[in-house]
C-alpha cells in the first residue's frame, strides 16, 4: 500500500479520538508510518456488529414492556454481555442469571444479589429495579 | 510520575508495548522488529471456537506469544504477576510506579473509556503501559493511541479484572533483567524461520496459508448454508478480525513486510527485500478482499456470486502467501 492510499474516510466511528497507525510504502518502496482517520470497510463491519447489539437491546425493551422480561435482561444486552459472563462478574451461575431475567424471579431477589448485579453494570440498585423507566424508552 | 518515558504510537498493541517498554530501558527496537522477531504473523480459522456464535478468525498468533518469543530470543527476563484480589493488584502497581518502573498490563477494552465507544467490545487481551499517577489518575501509554492518556483508578481496576475469555486477572509485567549483549541477527533469523514454518508447514488444514484456503472454500458456501442474514454477519466478522483494535490481517502483513525490509537492510540480504515487496502485495490483496467484503456487507445482499468471488480473492492470497513463506523458510534455513 502506498502512503497516498492510506484510507482517510471522514465517515467513521472514531469520534476524532483515534487515528490508527499504518505501515505504508513511500515513493522508493520503503516502509513509513502513516496515520489513518478511518476506513470504510472497517466502519461498515463495526457498525454491523453494533446494529446486532442495538437490535437485541430493542428486543429486550419490547419484552420488558410486554412484562415477559426483567430489567436485568436489558442491562445484560446493553453491556454486550451474556448470562454466563454476568454470572462470573456477580459470582453466581449462568442459569440463575437466566432465571433472574424473568420478572417472577427478579421480584424475589435479595438486596445483596441486586447489589452484585448493580455493581456489575455500574448503576445503583434503584436504577436496576426501575422497570417503569425502561418502559418509557421509545422504540 | 516517570519523566523519561517516551510514548510512540504503534499499529499493534502487543508489539507496541514491548517496543515502548524496552525503549525506556535503553534498548531501541522498532515495532516491526519486535513483531517479526516475536513471530507475530499467523492465520487461523477455528470454526469450533465460537465467539457470540461466530467462528473465530485470527490473522496473528494468539495474545501473549509475541512477547514471550521476543524476550526469549533476545534474552530479556520478564517478571509477570497475576493477582486474585483487585486491591492488591492496584497496590502492587502503585509500588512499581514509586520505584520508577513503567508497567505493562493486560486489560479489557470495554473499560478503557479513552477509546472511541465503537471499539469498546469485551476484548480482554489489550496491552497497555501505565507509567505514572497524577491526581489519582493513572497515566497510560496505549500503543494504538497517538498520545498518552489517563484513566481513573476504578476504570483501570475493572479493566484489569474483566471476566470472560481470556481473563486478565490483573496480569502485569516488567523486565527485570536485560541482556548485556545479544545476537539480533540470530534472533531475526529465528523469527523469520518460525513464522514461515507456522505459515506453511503445520500439517493441519485450519492454520497458516492452508487455513486461508480452507476459509475461502467454506466462505463460498455461506449463503446457501446460513442464509442471507447470518452469512453477512459472519463475513463482517472476518473483516472485523482483520481490522479490529491493533489492526489486523492486512495490517499485520504490512508490519511483517516492514520487518522483512528492516531485516534485509540490517543483514544485507536482497532476497528478504524482494520478499518484503511480495508480502506487501499480499497485504494489498487482503485489503481488496476486505474492501469488497465491506461492500457486500453494506448492501446486505449475499448473492452466491459475490461470495464465490470473495472466496477466489482469499484463495489467491493463500496461494501467494504459501509461496512467499515457503521461500522465506528456505532462505532462513540456508543461513
Amino acid at each position: 500500500m502506498n502512503k497516498e492510499q492510506v484510507p482517510q474516510d471522514q465517515e467513521n466511528l472514531n469520534e476524532g479520538k483515534l487515528a490508527k497507525l499504518y505501515y505504508a510504502t513511500d515513493e522508493q518502496g520503503h516502509y513509513v508510518k502513516v496515520n489513518s482517520i478511518g476506513w470504510e470497510p472497517e466502519t461498515v463491519a463495526m457498525q454491523q456488529a453494533w446494529d446486532v447489539v442495538h437490535g437485541e437491546v430493542q428486543e429486550a425493551l419490547r419484552k420488558i414492556r410486554a412484562g415477559s422480561a426483567s430489567p436485568l435482561l436489558y442491562y445484560i444486552k446493553k453491556n454486550i454481555m451474556t448470562p454466563s459472563l454476568v454470572a462470573s462478574y456477580a459470582g453466581t451461575f449462568g442459569f440463575l442469571v437466566k432465571l433472574h431475567c424473568r420478572p417472577f424471579f427478579f421480584r424475589r431477589l435479595r438486596r445483596k444479589t441486586l447489589e452484585k448485579y448493580a455493581y456489575t453494570f455500574r448503576i445503583t440498585v434503584d436504577e436496576l429495579i426501575d422497570a417503569e423507566r425502561l418502559k418509557q424508552y421509545d422504540q | 510520575m516517570i519523566n523519561n518515558f517516551t510514548h510512540k504510537q504503534s499499529a499493534h498493541c502487543e508489539s507496541g508495548v514491548v517496543s515502548n517498554l524496552l525503549r525506556f530501558h535503553g534498548m531501541d527496537f522498532d515495532e516491526p522488529m519486535v513483531f517479526g522477531i516475536g513471530s507475530g504473523l499467523f492465520f487461523s480459522y477455528l470454526p469450533f471456537i465460537r465467539i457470540n456464535g461466530i467462528p473465530a478468525v485470527g490473522y496473528r498468533i494468539w495474545p501473549g506469544q509475541i512477547f514471550k518469543r521476543f524476550s526469549k530470543r533476545i534474552g530479556i527476563k520478564i517478571e509477570t504477576r497475576k493477582f486474585s484480589k483487585p486491591s492488591t493488584a492496584m497496590d502492587e502497581l502503585d509500588r512499581k510506579l514509586d520505584q520508577g518502573q513503567p508497567t505493562g498490563m493486560l486489560t479489557s477494552v470495554f473499560y478503557l473509556n479513552y477509546l472511541p465507544a465503537a471499539y469498546r467490545f469485551h476484548f480482554n487481551a489489550h496491552n497497555i503501559i501505565v507509567f505514572g499517577k497524577q491526581n489519582g489518575h493513572y497515566l497510560v501509554s496505549d500503543p494504538v493511541m497517538e498520545y498518552t492518556t489517563e484513566i481513573s483508578y476504578e476504570d483501570l481496576m475493572r479493566a484489569r479484572f474483566a471476566k470472560g475469555m481470556p481473563e486478565p486477572s490483573g496480569r502485569m509485567y516488567y523486565p527485570v533483567k536485560l541482556p548485556g549483549e545479544y545476537a539480533v541477527e540470530k534472533a531475526i533469523w529465528k523469527g523469520i524461520s518460525q513464522t514461515s514454518d507456522h505459515m506453511t508447514r503445520i500439517p493441519m488444514p485450519l492454520v497458516g496459508a492452508k487455513g486461508m484456503k480452507y476459509l475461502a472454500s467454506r466462505l463460498r458456501q455461506w449463503p446457501q448454508r446460513l442464509g442471507n442474514r447470518k452469512a453477512i454477519l459472519w463475513l463482517g466478522n472476518v473483516i472485523r478480525m482483520q481490522e479490529e483494535i491493533g489492526t489486523g490481517g492486512a495490517g499485520f502483513r504490512f508490519i511483517h513486510a516492514a520487518f522483512l525490509e528492516q531485516a534485509g537492510i540490517k543483514l544485507n540480504n536482497d532476497r528478504l527485500l524482494t520478499l518484503s515487496k511480495d508480502l506487501t502485495k499480499s497485504g494489498d490483496e487482503l485489503r481488496d478482499f476486505a474492501y469488497y467484503a465491506g461492500r457486500v456487507c453494506k448492501n446486505r445482499k449475499s448473492d452466491t456470486k459475490s461470495f464465490t468471488e470473495l472466496g477466489d480473492l482469499l484463495e489467491a492470497c493463500s496461494n501467494r502467501e504459501q509461496r512467499i513463506f515457503t521461500e522465506l523458510y528456505e532462505v532462513s534455513k540456508s543461513q
